[in-house]
């Protein structure tokens, strides 16, 4: 059983969620869509090398988990110690030794894993045909347009997500994202050089 | 040795945790705790509460190391009854 102590600091914990979905579903789409860039752009130059494409993917996947862990640690302890500054005015006295500080210490490592996770798994999941492949397993099509498809599978998903969120048509939702990341495909192959 | 059978606090609290939760917090301290809370003045970020505490031996330490771990601070305290040891 929890105890009641806890209680109150997971509610202050519970209060974070909304955030952290809203960062999963921001970082994830920026990462799906960073990777879905870098496929079309590898399988459009004729690239054979895999090693230098998923060293290229891994080298982004991981810039994208540093620079939204470090993005979201940083904006949100800003905004959690404006509150808790505010809140200590209100109150006069020193909060640090409250829930409310333990909330303004732990949330934001909390929240900035989701921003920093959600971008480098779903990259992880975008690049693992490139590695299949460069593992000797045989895939049905080229690794790059097997990486484009589930890159665009990631993306109807998280439009899905978004539409469950908004009580949306959950079909439409998913369309509509697909469709943002195929006029990203097409404007990649207007500028193929 | 005597024993502390009821508190009257003058408490101002933060909106969260609400006052359903905040007594709850305090009557879990100990089974015999039985608390009372009402609220006197609402603000934009706070509330004053009045907090009456009764318990067969309330540990007033506990009560307010807890009180202060909900964001809370006693302004005052209103009322005290303590019993000697001839009559536990």
């Amino acid at each position: 059983m929890i105890r009641e102590k806890d209680k109150q600091l997971l509610s202050h914990i519970y209060r974070g969620k909304k955030i952290a979905r809203r960062y999963m579903v921001t970082n994830g789409f920026d990462g799906t869509l960073t990777m879905l860039g870098m496929m079309t752009g590898f399988y459009v130059s004729g690239t054979k090398e895999l090693g230098v494409a998923i060293n290229a993917c891994l080298g982004a996947a991981v810039a994208l988990f540093v620079s939204g862990f470090s993005s979201a640690y940083l904006s949100e302890k800003a905004e959690r110690q404006e509150e808790l500054r505010k809140l200590e005015q209100a109150l006069l006295i020193d909060l640090e030794d409250s829930h409310y500080g333990d909330a303004s210490r732990y949330l934001p490592l909390l929240i900035a894993s989701v921003n920093g996770l959600s971008p480098l798994s779903l990259s992880l999941i975008i690049v693992a045909p490139l590695f299949l492949a460069h593992h000797g397993i045989l895939l049905p099509w080229s690794p790059f347009l097997v990486a484009i498809a589930v890159a665009l599978i990631c993306i109807f998903l998280l439009g899905v997500y978004l539409g469950k969120i908004s009580r949306q048509f959950w079909l439409w939702a998913g369309l509509r994202t697909v469709f943002i990341a195929l006029i990203l495909v097409a404007t990649i192959l207007m500028f193929d050089i | 040795m005597t024993t502390t059978r009821k508190i009257v606090l003058d408490v101002l609290k933060p909106h969260k945790p609400n006052g359903v939760d905040f007594a709850t917090a305090l009557a879990q301290l100990s089974p015999d705790y039985h608390v009372r809370l009402s609220v006197v003045e609402m603000d934009a970020k706070t509330e004053s509460v009045i907090v009456v505490l009764e318990g067969k031996n309330i540990a007033f330490d506990s009560v307010s190391e807890l009180i202060k771990k909900m964001g809370a601070s006693i302004h005052s305290i209103d009322e005290v009854e303590v019993h000697g040891s001839e009559t536990i």
